[in-house]
């Protein structure tokens, strides 16, 4: 079974590449290489500045239970090696910005998911990454929450970070990307920049792709 | 001729030659003057102890050099080096009871040899069980590989313990600074017994080599 | 080298905090400690075996069966948390990892030990007062050798089905090693014989200790990736 067949791609400043397949895709897969989690058995991914430079939201929440939400940032952004003397104020800094101010100092296990997944997207900018990569990181966030996330991450590329996204919801990252890939069984099936399209066309091309190449496991 | 073949015809020249290493020592080599018949048990005791360090030494080696190039076939090696190893491990730890009641009038002793096998039959034992919890191939080499890279370690200061704790046990007489103090017959008998030992050990881990492979062939196609 | 102890040491202390906060296993294994050693205590009969001649072989039981306890925590502690990831994903260095649980771990038996220590001379009246230098110098030495090996297995087993059980079967001879060096040592130190006979063991353990620490740290980067 090969999770990944022949992906190529390379990303600059500024773009926001959001990658759509059904589950078993492999999209999971291809951003744990690029995060250096899984090495691949060809080929090879190189993100500029290495793992520092790398924001990560993914499945697991990457909290302690027992920590505060505050004391959570401190330490990552210790292990990202922010200076001790710019960690506190980049925490409330951080912490502003995704409303969790009031929740600072409640312990990570007293939190809803919706503000879990909120401290994850924290915990992920502390370190003011380059290069930000997403699994799925609308899960759990309610509308509100998801709008915000949803201009957060235009800001980001406004600021010249390179985003990868990847959500088997094509509502929910389309008009926020730069560039969009169809992945199915492993395979980009289509690459190509989003041009002017909006959600709805987006919507249509994945089902399109995705239909002619038999879909994954289960759409 | 397959790995198995060549292994099978091994196992059988060398079970043959111990055959003939048995005659010898049995019919032509001076029994032992203070321990009597029952000494003759050495000649497959000593040898399956040594052979049983060999086994843990090979595993370990493989595992180190598993961890540098990844190859499988290295896997592969140091499972079969581990339950051959095993073998032998028991058979020394029941050839030393044997040997250790009519001398010593006790069935096991806390001496150098026989509890320096019982550790090399735990590290064995341990290593097996650990590659019986992973279904995972890579992460079980992997992990085989960091234990076994711990067990030759280990294996250095079980020596290195072995000469302070002058006991019950004879002292080592062959691998030792100083000349063998064994009579040169008995000396040749123990050395033809190492050498079959060897034969045998070869052949076995061949044959268990051949159906490891066979194994992953058969499961990943 | 200051950045890999930097992280060492964040690692650590974000170990400690957390188990200060939740104190499930310090509690576990203090209150195992003090069961191991009344189990002992009933088990034997006074006044056929002298103390000093069982004394050592109590003491170490105890404090191996203890640092198992503490042992698996460790990673299972990241496990729970499901923050695994996210420390193979920062640039956290593998060998800072290692030398962090290795701290924290230590730590962890290090307080056992304390309690266990004066409880064992209260239940078995053995004097150590004379060798209490040299005792700790003992128990100091062994304990990092179980937890320098111990820390890197855990590390595997983790992930695998019987982890609690898996641990001290894999740990078993790295552990009798450490063990017959520290009983050989602490019945020489309680039967009052002098340091020179002592030396050779520390010796031993001190290089057991230090070959294995680096060994372990050397190894430990393989256990979580490739």
């Amino acid at each position: 079974m090969v999770a990944l067949d022949d992906v190529s791609f390379s990303l600059t400043a500024g773009q926001t590449l959001a990658i759509f397949g059904p589950n078993g895709a492999g999209k999971t897969t291809l951003l744990k290489v690029l995060a250096g989690l899984i090495r691949p058995q060809a080929g090879s991914a190189r993100v500029a500045g290495g793992r520092s430079a790398i924001g990560w939201i993914g499945h697991q929440s990457h909290l302690y239970g027992h920590l505060s939400v505050r004391e959570n940032l401190l330490f990552w952004a210790s292990l990202y090696g922010v200076p001790r003397a710019a960690r506190g104020a980049r925490a409330t800094d951080v912490l502003a910005r995704l409303s969790l101010t009031d929740r600072a100092e409640q312990p990570a296990w007293s939190l809803s998911r919706g503000l879990v997944q909120r401290a994850a997207i924290a915990k992920a900018l502390i370190h003011d990454p380059q290069v930000l990569l997403l699994d799925e990181p609308f899960t759990g966030l309610d509308l509100a929450a998801a709008g915000e996330l949803r201009s957060l991450l235009g800001a980001l590329r406004g600021a010249g970070r390179v985003v990868v996204l990847a959500t088997h919801n094509v509502d929910e990252g389309a008009e926020l990307a730069t560039d969009v890939a169809f992945q199915v069984r492993g395979r980009f099936v289509q690459y190509e920049p989003r041009g002017g399209r909006g959600p709805a066309e987006i919507a249509d091309a994945y089902r399109r792709a995705v239909g002619e190449t038999g879909g994954g496991r289960h759409a | 001729m397959t790995i198995a073949q060549k292994g099978r015809w091994l196992v059988i020249v060398g079970l043959v030659l111990l055959g003939g290493v048995y005659v010898r020592a049995l019919a032509f080599t001076p029994v032992e003057r203070f321990q009597g018949p029952a000494q003759k048990i050495f000649y497959v005791h000593v040898p399956s102890a040594v052979t049983t360090e060999l086994a843990v030494i090979l595993l370990g080696l493989a595992g180190v050099f598993y961890l540098f190039l990844k190859d499988p076939r290295l896997d592969r090696f140091a499972e079969s080096s581990a339950e051959v190893g095993t073998v032998f491990a028991g058979i020394v730890l029941t050839t030393g009871p044997i040997w250790g009641k009519p001398i010593w009038g006790t069935w096991w002793t806390w001496d150098a040899r026989l509890t320096s096998t019982l550790f090399l039959f735990f590290l064995l034992m341990g290593y097996q069980v650990l590659r019986g919890a992973i279904t995972d191939d890579g992460l079980r080499a992997r992990y085989s590989a960091v234990l076994g890279s711990c067990a030759v370690v280990l294996v250095g200061f079980i020596h290195l313990s072995v000469y302070l704790f002058p006991t019950l046990h004879p002292q080592p007489i062959v691998l030792k600074p100083s000349k063998p103090s064994l009579p040169p017959e008995m000396l040749v008998t123990l050395l033809l017994s190492f050498g079959v030992f060897l034969l045998l050990f070869t052949g076995f881990v061949m044959q268990r080599y051949a159906i490891a492979t066979r194994r992953a062939e058969a499961f990943h196609g | 080298m200051r950045e890999l102890w930097r992280q060492a040491w964040t690692i650590a202390r974000k170990d400690l905090t957390l188990e200060f906060r939740s104190r499930t296993a310090i509690v576990s294994a203090l209150v195992f400690t003090a069961l191991v050693l009344t189990v002992f205590n009933f088990g034997r009969d006074p006044t056929a075996v002298s103390t000093l001649d069982l004394a050592p072989s109590i003491l170490w039981v105890t404090f191996t069966f203890a640092a198992m306890l503490a042992l698996n925590r460790a990673f299972q502690l990241e496990l729970e948390n499901q923050a695994l990831e996210g420390l193979l994903i920062s640039p956290l260095d593998r060998r800072s990892l290692y030398w962090g649980k290795l701290l924290a771990n230590l730590a962890f038996v290090v307080v056992v030990e304390a309690v266990g220590l004066p409880l064992f001379v209260l239940f078995f009246n053995v004097a150590v007062g004379h060798v209490l230098l040299p005792l700790l110098a003992v128990i100091a030495l062994a304990t990092v050798g179980f937890v320098a090996v111990g820390t890197l297995f855990s590390a595997m087993v983790v992930r695998t089905r019987f982890a609690e059980l898996l641990l001290p079967v894999v740990l078993f001879p790295f552990l009798l090693l450490p063990l017959t060096y520290a009983v050989q040592a602490t019945a020489r130190l309680l039967a009052g014989r002098p340091l020179s006979e002592v030396a050779g063991w520390l010796r031993l353990l001190a290089a057991y200790d230090i070959v294995f620490v680096a060994v372990a740290s050397w190894l430990f980067p393989y256990t979580v990736e490739e």
